[in-house]
C-alpha cells in the first residue's frame, strides 16, 4: 500500500483518481487470533494500531458490529483539548495531546488537527475562580492555559456578545490555545490503515454474539460470522458495554448508556476562530473546514441506546448559542443527530484488564472519548500487551468505584446523567 | 416524548426531571454492609430495552413517578405513583374534586392517551 504524499496525490489527480486503492482490506475472520478487539471505532482502532506498533502483536482482529467509525467516532464534535482540574485526568490527556500533535504524520493520514484553541467563557466571579485554578493546574501539569479579559475575547471571537446587557454577562475566559478540532472519520480511517498494514485484520458485520470460555477464563467470541478464539479479548465499544458485557454474565456495571445530541448549521463564511463554550449552560461550538457550525450541549438525561434525541435539549442549545452568539440567531440548523454515550458514575473512564480472566475492558468515556482516542488506544493496548496498566491509565480502574477512589472533574457524585 | 402523568395527563418530557433507575433498592439505614451500600450507589443494570425508571414531575404536580420505559425506543408504557401508598390517598381527594366540578381534566383517561 503506497504512501500519502503530495506526489501521489497530485499524480492521481492528473489521472481522475482512478487508481487510490481500499485503505485497509476486508479480510474473512480467521478460526484464532492473540488479541480480539470487539469494537471498531476510534478506540478499537487505535488499541489496535498501538498493539503492532509498539508491542508487535500483530495477530489481531477488530471486530465491528456494522461499518468502520459508524458509532462515536463518527458522531462527536471533533473538539480535542486537555483542559482538566484533576492530576490523574491531566497527565492522561496531555499525553492524549502529545499524540494528536503528530499523529497525522505517525499515520501517514492527514487527519485534519488543528489546533485553534478553546475558549471557556466564564460568567460569573466565581465561575472566573473556578476557571483560573484550572488553568493553574492545567500549568503545573505541564499544558497550556491562558485568562483572557472580555475586550481580549473580543478579539479573538469576535461574535461573543460580552456586552454588560447580556442576560449571563462574560467576566472573562479560559483559553487553551493547543487545544482545536479534528477530522473524525480521517482518525477511524488513518488508525484503520495503519493497522491494517502492520497485519491486523479489520472485520465489518461481525457481531458479537456470545463469550467462549474455558472454565472462569474468557477465551473467545462467537459472532454473527463463526465462533473465533484468542487468549485476550478486548471489549471497547462505549455506548454499548452494557450490552456487550452482559454476553459474558456481567450484568451491573457502574456505567448508564445516555444519549447526547449533536448539531450542524447551514455553511457560513469563516464565523469563529476556535471552539468556544458557554460556561453559564452547556454548550461547545466550533466551524468545520466545510463552513458549517458543529455545536452540541448536555446529554438528554435519561438512559438511552436509541442514538435520537429529544426537542427540549435541541431548545435549550439553540437558545444557549444565540445568548452567545446573537448573530446566528437566523442560521439555519442542517443536521442534528445521536450518540450514545458510556456515562460512568464519576465521569472518569475505566480501561483495565478484566472484570474476567482473559478479558480487558475500555469503557466510561461519558461524552470526552474522541479526544482521548490515542491514548485510551495507547494506554489499552499496553494494558492487554503486559496485564498490567500504563501509569496514565492506572487510576482508571473498574475497582475504584466500590475502594472510594474516584476520579470525579465535575465533583458530581455518582450521578452519571451530571457528568 | 411525552409522559402520562397520572395526575397531570399526558405531558412534555421537558416537565419532568429524570431519577433514573427504579430497580435500585436502597440498603436499610442500619446495614453496615459496605458491598451493599457500593451496589446501590454505582452499580447500574443499564439494560438495552425495557427499563424502569423514577421520574419526577417537576414542572407539574411534583409527583414521583415509576415510568416503564424502553431505552431502544424511547417508547413510554405504564406510568405509576412511586410511592403507592401515600399518593393513592393524595390523587382520591384531587381526583374526586375533578369529578364533582365536572372539570375536563380527567386524568384516567388522559393518561391512557399518552405515547
Amino acid at each position: 500500500m503506497a504512501e500519502y504524499s503530495a506526489f501521489s496525490l497530485l499524480k492521481n489527480a492528473l489521472n481522475g483518481h482512478r487508481d487510490w486503492k481500499p485503505a485497509w482490506r476486508k479480510p474473512d475472520p480467521k478460526p484464532a487470533y492473540d488479541v480480539i478487539i470487539i469494537g471498531g471505532g476510534g478506540h478499537g482502532l487505535a488499541t489496535a494500531y498501538y498493539l503492532a506498533k509498539e508491542h508487535g502483536i500483530t495477530n489481531v482482529a477488530v471486530l465491528e458490529k456494522g461499518w468502520l467509525g459508524s458509532g462515536n467516532i463518527g458522531r462527536n464534535t471533533t473538539i480535542v483539548r486537555s483542559n482538566y482540574l484533576l492530576p490523574e485526568s491531566i497527565r492522561f490527556y496531555e499525553f492524549s495531546m502529545k499524540l494528536w500533535e503528530n499523529l497525522s504524520h505517525e499515520l501517514n493520514y492527514n487527519v485534519m488537527f488543528s489546533q485553534r484553541g478553546i475558549l471557556n467563557l466564564a460568567h460569573s466571579p466565581a465561575q472566573a475562580d473556578d476557571y483560573i485554578r484550572r488553568g493553574n493546574a492545567m500549568r503545573l501539569g505541564g499544558g497550556d492555559a491562558e485568562w483572557l479579559t472580555p475586550e481580549q475575547i473580543a478579539r479573538t471571537a469576535p461574535g461573543v456578545d460580552i456586552s454588560g446587557s447580556a442576560r449571563f454577562p462574560v467576566v472573562g475566559g479560559l483559553l487553551q490555545p493547543r487545544a482545536g478540532t479534528a477530522r473524525h472519520d480521517a482518525v477511524a480511517w488513518g488508525y484503520a490503515r495503519g493497522a491494517d498494514r502492520r497485519g491486523v485484520d479489520i472485520i465489518e458485520n461481525c457481531e458479537v454474539t456470545g463469550f467462549l470460555r474455558e472454565g472462569d477464563t474468557i477465551s473467545g467470541v462467537q459472532t454473527t460470522r463463526g465462533e473465533i478464539r484468542a487468549a485476550k479479548v478486548a471489549v471497547a465499544v462505549a455506548g454499548s458495554t452494557g450490552r456487550v458485557m452482559k454476553l459474558a454474565g456481567i450484568d451491573k456495571l457502574p456505567i448508564e448508556s445516555h444519549v447526547l445530541q449533536a448539531f450542524v448549521s447551514e455553511s457560513l463564511k469563516p464565523f469563529v476562530d476556535g471552539v468556544v463554550t458557554f460556561g453559564a449552560g452547556h454548550l461547545y461550538m466550533s466551524q468545520s473546514d466545510k463552513g458549517g457550525l458543529v455545536f452540541g450541549g448536555d446529554i438528554d438525561g435519561y438512559n438511552s441506546y436509541a442514538q435520537r434525541g429529544n426537542l427540549p435539549v435541541v431548545e435549550e442549545v439553540m437558545s444557549e448559542m444565540v445568548a452567545m452568539f446573537p448573530a446566528l440567531a437566523r442560521v439555519r440548523l442542517l443536521r442534528s443527530w445521536g450518540g450514545v454515550m458510556d456515562m460512568s458514575m464519576d465521569g472518569s473512564p475505566i480501561i483495565t484488564t478484566g472484570p474476567l480472566p482473559g478479558m480487558y475492558l475500555n469503557c466510561g468515556w461519558c461524552y470526552g472519548g474522541f479526544k482521548a482516542t490515542p491514548a485510551s488506544g495507547f494506554s489499552f493496548a499496553w494494558t492487554i500487551a503486559r496485564d498490567e496498566p500504563h501509569a496514565i491509565n492506572a487510576p482508571y480502574t473498574l475497582d475504584r468505584f466500590h475502594r472510594g477512589i474516584l476520579i470525579d472533574e465535575k465533583g458530581q457524585g455518582a450521578t452519571p446523567r451530571l457528568h | 416524548m411525552r409522559i402520562p402523568c397520572p395526575y397531570c395527563g399526558p405531558r412534555d418530557v421537558g416537565e419532568f426531571t429524570y431519577q433514573g433507575d427504579a430497580t435500585v433498592t436502597r440498603p436499610d439505614p442500619a446495614s453496615t454492609d459496605q458491598d451493599g451500600w457500593n451496589r446501590y450507589v454505582y452499580d447500574r443494570a443499564n439494560p438495552a430495552g425495557k427499563h424502569s425508571e423514577v421520574w419526577q414531575h417537576s414542572g407539574g404536580c411534583r409527583a414521583h413517578l415509576i415510568v416503564e420505559r424502553d431505552t431502544l425506543t424511547h417508547a413510554v408504557g405504564a406510568v405509576r405513583y412511586a410511592r403507592g401508598s401515600a399518593t393513592k390517598a393524595a390523587a382520591r381527594p384531587a381526583a374526586k374534586a375533578a369529578a364533582k366540578k365536572t372539570s375536563p381534566r380527567k386524568p384516567a383517561t388522559r393518561a391512557k392517551a399518552g405515547k
